[in-house]
């Protein structure tokens, strides 16, 4: 685990929860990559190495979406958040395991994890 | 905690299954992904050996899990087959590009014959030339209609006996709703079917009628195929994004919602005496039409004579334009 500068906060107990580093990435395929897909709605950056700060709730994937939708959506929020989760037909896999197995909404992200968004809303 | 597969309850499953809620890992994952697809087509009797069959391929996610699952089906269970992927080369400029540029690398990477053909090779119009004509807004239609047809026209220049496509269980479940919500019953009949266009037309085939598209994007990302992702660039058909929504939308609450959805499709039938479209021969191409004039005709009619808004309008305005074109057609034969 990567040391961040949320620990110091701990001692105050004001925010229990540490940051930490995490690695979020968007319609993430190995070998060529070609444009498209949810990253359209980030910029068209594919990938984000992010530290997130300490906070007084455990950093659920419910909550990464909500700071995702504040720190790095650059617009229409709704193309990839609907209702406090992902718009339905975007695949969310963590470390390389499909969310709906680890918990969805409510799993804890740890340090280092690696959260994928795939959007499965274009063409065949 | 990782979760460990259902089926061999040695490996960390890597994803739910919509269709059964397993949680599986990567290999019986696999495996049941592939079985499913051969079933799916050994049930059905879709090929049969020494058959020449074309993949209508793209690029896009369902192509290639397509071209790649009919190539290691084929050798896995002996088919007997011989494949080639095609391709239709609408014209479009930063679209098609990047996706044939996906089709030429997946018929290296999965050894098959690739024959691309042009819009205007076929028609004698790009998309780029159309949407120059006509604007922006309707060219979805001509893109549809276009492409339908343009995989008969190459199928039948590359004497291939049947066509499969990577239509999967949601573009079916949409389109069930689509068909529902148009009141159009005849398409309703045939949407559901896994095979199309026997009679006079080569016929067309659906191996993943039944595939989840989850399963096919989890599919293509952990076999790392290498496929293209983008919305085509023109205006998508705003009537059918809402019905992909709610069926999505129902899907998150209950995966089963899409198999259920087609199976309703399936079981709907029309009462004797309902008089349906009939499927016949458009007089002019020779291509499957339930008009006398097919759709592909008539828009490349009012292209050709600068009446674009031809073919994609209220259907009783369009066979109102028809009739009267064709008596300036006939009139303009008898002048000669
Ligand atoms: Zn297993
Ligand atoms: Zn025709």
């Amino acid at each position: 685990m990567e040391i961040t500068p949320g620990i110091e906060s701990m001692a105050n107990n004001a925010a229990p929860y540490v940051g930490m580093s995490t690695t979020v990435s968007f319609n993430g395929k190995s070998g060529n990559i070609s444009s498209g897909g949810a990253e359209l709605l980030f910029n068209n950056k594919k990938k984000f190495d992010v530290m997130l700060p300490s906070s007084d709730k455990p950093w659920t994937i419910k909550n990464l979406l909500k700071w995702i939708k504040d720190n790095l959506l650059e617009e229409r929020p709704e193309l990839f958040i609907q209702k406090d989760s992902v718009r339905p037909g975007i695949l969310v896999l963590v470390n390389d395991a499909d969310w709906e197995l680890l918990g969805a909404l409510e799993y804890e992200v740890q340090p280092n994890d690696r959260i994928m968004f795939i959007s499965t809303l274009h063409g065949g | 905690m990782p979760v460990k597969c259902t089926r061999c309850c040695v490996k960390v499953a890597v994803l739910k299954r919509p269709k059964t809620s397993d949680a599986l890992c990567k290999e019986c994952f696999f495996w049941a992904f592939e079985t499913e697809v051969h079933e799916t087509i050994t049930r059905a009797k879709l090929f049969k050996p020494g058959e020449y069959v074309a993949i209508a391929a793209s690029g896009g996610k369902d192509s290639t899990v397509l071209a790649y699952i009919m190539k290691l089906l084929n050798e896995r269970y002996n088919y007997g087959l011989k494949l080639v992927l095609l391709s239709v080369d609408e014209g479009i400029t930063g679209y098609r590009d990047d996706s044939l540029e996906t089709v030429k690398r997946n018929q290296q990477q999965y050894e098959l014959p690739l024959k691309i053909l042009s819009y205007e090779e076929l028609y004698g119009w790009t998309m780029d030339a159309i949407v120059r004509q006509i604007g922006l807004k309707s060219n979805c239609t001509f893109c549809g209609v276009f492409r339908r047809q343009a995989l008969d026209r190459g199928a039948v220049l590359l004497e291939v006996n049947k066509i499969v496509t990577g239509h999967n269980a949601d573009d079916i479940a949409e389109t069930v709703l689509m068909n529902i919500l148009r009141g159009d019953i005849a398409r309703l009949q045939r949407c559901t079917l896994i095979t199309t266009g026997t009679e006079g037309a080569i016929p067309r085939s659906k191996p993943f009628k039944y595939t989840y598209e989850k399963e096919i994007v989890m599919y293509a990302y952990f076999k790392k195929l290498d496929y293209f992702s983008t919305e085509c660039i023109y205006s998508p058909n705003a009537y059918r994004g809402h019905a992909r929504a709610y069926l999505k939308d129902l899907e998150s609450v209950r995966p089963s919602a899409i198999l259920d959805i087609i199976h309703s499709g399936e079981c709907m039938s029309v009462k004797d005496g309902i008089k349906l479209p009939t499927q016949g021969l458009c007089t002019r191409c020779g291509y499957i039409s339930s008009q006398e004039v097919c759709k592909a005709c008539v828009m490349l009619e009012g292209l050709n004579k600068g009446l674009p808004k031809l073919g994609i309008g209220k259907s009783s305005k369009v066979k109102r334009r028809v009739e009267s074109l064709c008596k300036d057609a006939s009139k303009e034969e008898e002048s000669c």
